[in-house]
């Protein structure tokens, strides 16, 4: 479903290049749930936003659903965001002018839905994430996990292949988090392959696998000297 | 999609209404000025016979002489002796021609016991209403015959008609002009053309005509020129007699040519004339003869004064410092709204949709200050009168054309000022957008 191979962003300045990934390499499978984890600046959500492809990157190879995105324009990247894949942040960012129903429609308009069709699916992403009452409540009028309910009913309105969830509870208090936490695995349960950045160590240890990620870099815990070199400066949740 | 966008775009609008309104007001006043002066350039610098003025032409005749001729570029008069009238029309080297003077008679009231009036008229040949496309409601223009019999006939306008006749088809009636019967046997529909070109040299604005009598008929009547009268000596003779033997400029002249080579041809019978008038010992300079068409000849008589065009380009230059304000208030507005753009980036708006987004956004604010601009432009209209010469500001109307392309301004105007803004809006990173967030 999704694979990276070599894979490096590299951030230039005059003087100096940061690498935010070094020949990075992962491989998700269709229908797996994975929870990314690593310290802060470790790369995490660079990894997201390159999978999301929301940034382009520097070097190797990135295969989203059998297809080499590197040499994707702009509207070919953009129409693969629209159809295949759903997102998930930590601050929901719903558009404070819309109400429920509207912010739930914005991928679907996008994707040029009949307005017949756009209405069915709206609702059903709605009554799947117990929200269908509040349709017409804009973001403001709604609770923390109620806001996350509503992004997370977007991001499966138009059913996507790949859900990418950045710190999806990060904002929520524990009782919230729970509810979505149970939300995505139901969803997973359905066949969705979700990839999860988080720095929950209860969070990660609900997915199917865990990627842990430093300096850029896929490691393996059990054998890498920086994790435990980390762990020691009490520097890795995990 | 188009419907969906004008829908954010007046959510936009509502969001944040004192920003929308300084947008809005900035628009209006850039437009409204800028539309106030231009509805007044486009009166006095409009063709008013766009689809033959190429082909009419004035000539002039150098009646002064040299000395007389330096104290104005070495350019002859403007208008021509009524000798030189009769030579040129005589002579029929064009497809149309006809000498005019001003006349305003004094007609009799349509009611008894009103007083009478003075109306506006010309005295021309019965050439002059095909060569100017002159328009009839009623009847027609007199004939060739009733020219060469001098016969009593007028052709009026709709106006006067509406006045004397209450809109009635009244040819074959009389109207009486300084006392004199006439019979009219046409009725012009709305021929009120801006500036009258026909006789720029005498009047450009104000008044229309309101009544035509035969040039010979004029003539015979005594009808006193109400136009200009230049004369190099004076007249040897006293009275209106004496004007028509005069070396006096007071007769406009105008001629149709349908070619060039019919042109050239005219300009070099116009040589040979003035040539035979100087071995005849009436002129002791060599021909200073001028042949322009009608664009060449409403340019060279300034009939759009300088301060109009001045004013246009200040206007203009308003329009500008309220856009360039507009540029940084739709910045300001498009830029606080990143966190909506990374959203709708990536849920899966390409660059080009979200360009489509705001720039509909900028027309709907160009349409808004569109609406407002031409209240403004109706209000600086009013203002006008005060500052301008009444015949000029008079010019100035909202008719349907200056309102929607005043609207369409607005449009345009503010679609240009929101490029930058819209550029910008398309360079937003989403990743940061949505991390920030």
């Amino acid at each position: 479903m999704l694979k990276m191979t070599h894979l490096s962003k590299v951030y230039r300045t005059e003087v100096v290049e940061t690498y935010a990934l070094r020949d990075f390499n992962i491989d998700v499978n269709e229908g797996e749930f994975v929870a990314v984890t690593g310290p802060s600046g470790s790369g995490k959500t660079t990894f997201l936003t390159i999978a999301g492809l929301l940034e382009t990157f520097t070097g190797g190879t990135y295969h989203l659903d059998g297809v080499e995105v590197s040499k994707l324009d702009d509207n070919a990247r953009s129409r693969i965001r629209n159809e295949k894949i759903g997102f998930i942040f930590q601050a929901f960012n719903l558009i404070p002018d819309l109400n429920v129903f509207d912010n739930v429609e914005v991928p679907l308009r996008y994707r040029g839905m009949k307005a017949a069709e756009r209405k069915q699916r709206i609702m059903e992403s709605l009554e799947r994430v117990g929200l269908a009452s509040r349709a017409k409540h804009y973001p403001a009028e709604l609770s923390g996990g109620q806001q996350q309910r509503v992004a997370i009913a977007r991001a499966l309105a138009g059913s996507p292949r790949l859900l990418l969830a950045d710190e999806p509870t990060g904002n929520l208090d524990t009782q919230m988090a729970r509810g979505v936490m149970e939300l995505l695995e139901e969803i997973h349960r359905e066949g969705a392959t979700i990839v999860m950045v988080t720095h929950d160590p209860e969070l990660a240890a609900r997915a199917q696998r865990n990627v842990h990620v430093i300096d850029g870099q896929v490691v393996d815990l059990a054998e890498d000297p920086r994790f435990h070199a980390q762990v020691q400066a009490g520097r890795v949740n995990i | 999609m188009f419907g969906y966008y004008l829908d954010l775009a007046l959510r936009s609008l509502r969001r944040n209404p004192a920003l929308t309104g300084l947008m809005v007001l900035a628009i209006a006043f850039g437009v409204g000025a800028s539309m106030t002066t231009y509805s007044v350039f486009r009166a006095v610098s409009g063709d008013p016979i766009p689809w033959k003025s190429s082909r009419l032409f004035v000539p002039q005749i150098d009646l002064f002489g040299p000395t007389a001729a330096a104290k104005t570029s070495n350019e002859p008069q403007d208008l021509v002796s009524y000798k030189d009238a009769l030579a040129i029309t005589r002579a029929h080297r064009a497809h149309f021609q006809s000498a005019m003077y001003n006349i305003a008679p004094s007609i009799d009231p349509a009611s008894p016991g009103s007083r009478p009036r003075e109306v506006m008229g010309h005295a021309v040949q019965w050439e002059f209403f095909p060569m100017v496309d002159a328009p009839f409601v009623y009847g027609h223009a007199w004939s060739a015959d009733e020219d060469a019999a001098h016969a009593k006939v007028a052709v009026i306008s709709s106006r006067l008609n509406d006045r004397q006749f209450k809109g009635e088809d009244s040819t074959g009636r009389e109207i009486i002009l300084d006392g004199k019967p006439y019979r009219i046997v046409g009725v012009l529909d709305h021929f009120t053309p801006e500036p009258l070109f026909y006789d720029v040299a005498n009047r450009n604005f104000g008044e229309p005509d309101d009544v035509f009598l035969p040039f010979a008929t004029a003539i015979d009547a005594q009808s006193t020129n109400t136009g200009n009268y230049n004369c190099a000596r004076s007249p040897l003779e006293e009275g209106f007699s004496g004007t028509l033997t005069a070396e006096c400029a007071w007769i406009a002249v105008m001629v149709q040519l349908d070619s060039t080579a019919d042109a050239t041809a005219y300009r070099q019978w116009l040589d040979g004339y003035t040539d035979g008038q100087r071995q005849a010992g009436r002129f002791s300079w060599a021909s200073n003869n001028r042949l322009r068409n009608l664009p060449a000849w409403l340019d060279f008589k300034q009939v759009a004064p300088p301060d109009t065009k001045v004013s246009l380009l200040v206007a203009l230059g308003l329009l500008v410092v309220c856009m360039v304000n507009t540029i940084g208030l739709m910045l300001a507005k498009f830029m606080r709204r990143s966190g909506e753009i990374g959203v709708r980036r990536a849920l899966g708006a390409s660059r080009l949709q979200i360009a489509v987004q705001f720039t509909v956004e900028a027309a709907v604010l160009g349409f808004t200050g569109g609406l407002l601009g031409v209240a403004m432009t109706w209000i600086g209209m009013t203002a006008m009168r005060a500052v301008l010469p009444e015949d000029i500001a008079a010019l100035a109307r909202m008719d349907g054309s200056l309102l929607s392309l005043t609207l369409c301004m607005a449009v345009l105007a503010t679609v240009v000022a929101g490029l930058y803004p819209t550029l910008r809006a398309t360079w937003v990173r989403p990743a940061l957008q949505l991390k920030s967030n």
